[in-house]
């Protein structure tokens, strides 16, 4: 046992695998357990733009690469709510109710979660469905299953993401047609002043 | 003679060995960072000779080693860490946008490949790739880097405990979730002309002279990824991340000496990034029949380079709900149109 994890230590993939692991399992840490707003931000960013390593590792070029750029993109918006309503340089005052509970509750559903992704890997039963076709790149295989096998999923997500859309437009729109860069009753009132000088 | 070795054989005879790709990355990491400096001065020279003003003029013949006097100032200046800031975070922010530059111009074929010749010691007939990693998702890698890279500006703003550095990462924010859309779908339509994500494949695609060239076919998308490319490098008319006028020096106002002078390397790196994506996706990249294509590729980058200073002349600063208005209300519905009308175009 040991000296399988030796071996694969010292080949160049499974160099990079256990650095990865370490690294975002130590970044993923630090964003639990941190008291800073910007170091929890921080390690989950660098935490996520770091699993796209595990793909590259795989030879999925394509999922690591949207990978990166989905998360990129969606951490960065919340950063902005960070910025919002914390102050980045201070630490912020937990508020924790019953810390057994917690960890007993993180614990339990954490441990699932491993039965429930280890158990097929460790009798060996994952087999790929669809394996990789030969001279076709990445994209084009996911393309290809996506829009075969899992053509009706891959279009009510798509539908989903259409009404969460229109919903945010109509919810964030109501007053979208008046400026706030312009809001001319200020003006009116330096008028008014004026008018009476 | 390599050169026409390269084009009659396939790729797979020259093994690209560990060291070719090390050779790569220095030669990628020494000539940008070079160019970086250089392009300094260049931007001082044109943007003064637009003005009808001489630039620099006093340190060496017409200003030329006035880059050497910026490196020195930089480098021996007092590296200044804020007393109420994030002192780790503050440190690692001007790193992230010089790296993640770097790493993006791994991914971009620079130079065409060559191979040392036999008679360079120790490293004589290594052979040495145009791209140090030739992934087949090149597009996507490189731009999702370069979005990347602007954590470094966020991070650097909200570390750094001043109000113009928080309105700078503000600005950072919605700059971000404005343009992202817009290149990733200017650059769709090329890619659904051309069927692949590889940078080799765009260039391979438009070898047939300047008329196959894709700016041709897609000369909305060129525009628009121009204008998303100046928004994403943080140039004029875009530049609200640090503009002067406004918000002091933005997400840079605390930073000084060469932790302020990796942001600007970052930033002229992402130009040349830029600059280079544009050239092979648009305007037919290096020539591989053509024994001057490395010179063509030069050129179409420079012009571009010029062609953001041109600018950085001639427009004024927008102001970010301008920015918002113009990525989503104007650009956005017009890369779809764009997307959809070439997509009609290539089913019938």
């Amino acid at each position: 046992m040991f000296e399988n994890f030796i071996n694969a230590f010292l080949t160049a993939e499974g160099f990079a695998f256990y650095l990865f692991s370490a690294l975002t399992t130590g970044l993923f840490l630090i964003t639990v357990l941190s008291k800073n707003i910007l170091y929890a931000m921080t390690s989950l960013a660098a935490g996520m733009v770091l699993i796209s390593g595990f793909f590259f590792l795989l030879g999925a070029d394509f999922l690591g690469v949207v990978q990166l750029v989905v998360y990129v993109g969606a951490i960065m918006a919340l950063y902005a709510f960070a910025m919002m309503f914390f102050d980045a340089t201070r630490d912020i005052k937990e508020k924790n109710t019953n810390a057994m509970l917690v960890f007993a509750l993180g614990g339990l559903s954490a441990l699932v979660l491993v039965l429930m992704f280890a158990a097929p890997v460790f009798s060996e039963n994952v087999v790929a469905l669809y394996p990789m076709t030969e001279g076709v790149g990445n994209a084009q295989d996911v393309g290809i299953v996506l829009f075969t096998k899992y053509l009706v999923p891959f279009e009510v997500a798509a539908l989903m993401l259409l009404v969460a859309m229109i919903a945010g437009i109509i919810l964030a729109g109501k007053k979208m047609d008046q400026s706030l860069t312009e809001d001319m009753s200020a003006d009116d009132e330096i008028m008014i002043i004026k008018d009476e000088k | 003679m390599e050169i026409t070795l390269v084009e009659t054989l396939p790729q797979a005879i020259h093994e690209v060995t560990a060291v070719g790709v090390i050779i790569k990355a220095v030669i990628i990491l020494a000539v940008i960072s070079a160019i970086a400096g250089f392009g300094t001065y260049v931007e001082r020279k044109v943007l003064a000779f637009m003005q009808r003003r001489l630039g620099p003029m006093h340190v060496g013949p017409y200003g030329l080693l006035q880059i050497a006097a910026d490196g020195i100032k930089l480098f021996t200046k007092e590296d200044i860490i804020p007393q109420n800031a994030n002192k780790f975070i503050f440190m690692v922010a001007p790193i992230i946008t010089a790296a993640t530059a770097f790493i993006a111009l791994s991914a971009v074929p620079v130079f065409p490949d060559f191979t040392i010749p036999e008679f360079v010691p120790l490293l004589g007939g290594v052979f040495v790739p145009s791209i140090a990693s030739d992934i087949n998702v090149g597009v996507l890698f490189v731009l999702g880097m370069m979005a990347a890279g602007l954590y470094g500006p966020l991070l650097a703003g909200m570390s750094q405990a001043n109000k113009w550095g928080i309105i700078g990462s503000a600005r950072t924010a919605i700059q971000f979730l404005s343009y992202e859309v817009v290149t990733g779908l200017s650059i769709l339509a090329p890619i659904m002309l051309v069927g692949s994500l590889s940078f080799v494949d765009f260039n391979n695609a438009q070898s047939g002279g300047i008329t196959s060239w894709l700016i041709w076919q897609q000369p909305v998308a060129f525009v628009l990824f121009l204008i998303a490319g100046f928004a994403e490098t943080n140039r004029t008319p875009f530049d609200l991340l640090e503009h002067e006028a406004e918000v002091v020096s933005g997400y840079a106002t605390e930073y000084s000496g060469m932790r302020w002078g990796m942001f600007f390397i970052g930033e002229y790196a992402n130009m040349i990034t830029v600059a280079i994506i544009a050239s092979i996706v648009f305007l037919g990249g290096y020539d591989a029949d053509c024994t001057l294509g490395w010179l063509f590729i030069i050129l179409k980058i420079a012009f571009f380079f010029f062609l953001m200073l041109w600018v950085r002349a001639s427009w004024p600063h927008v102001r970010p709900d301008q920015l918002m208005w113009l990525c989503w209300k104007v650009l956005m519905p017009i890369a779809v149109v764009n997307i959809v009308i070439t997509a009609i175009v290539m089913m019938v």
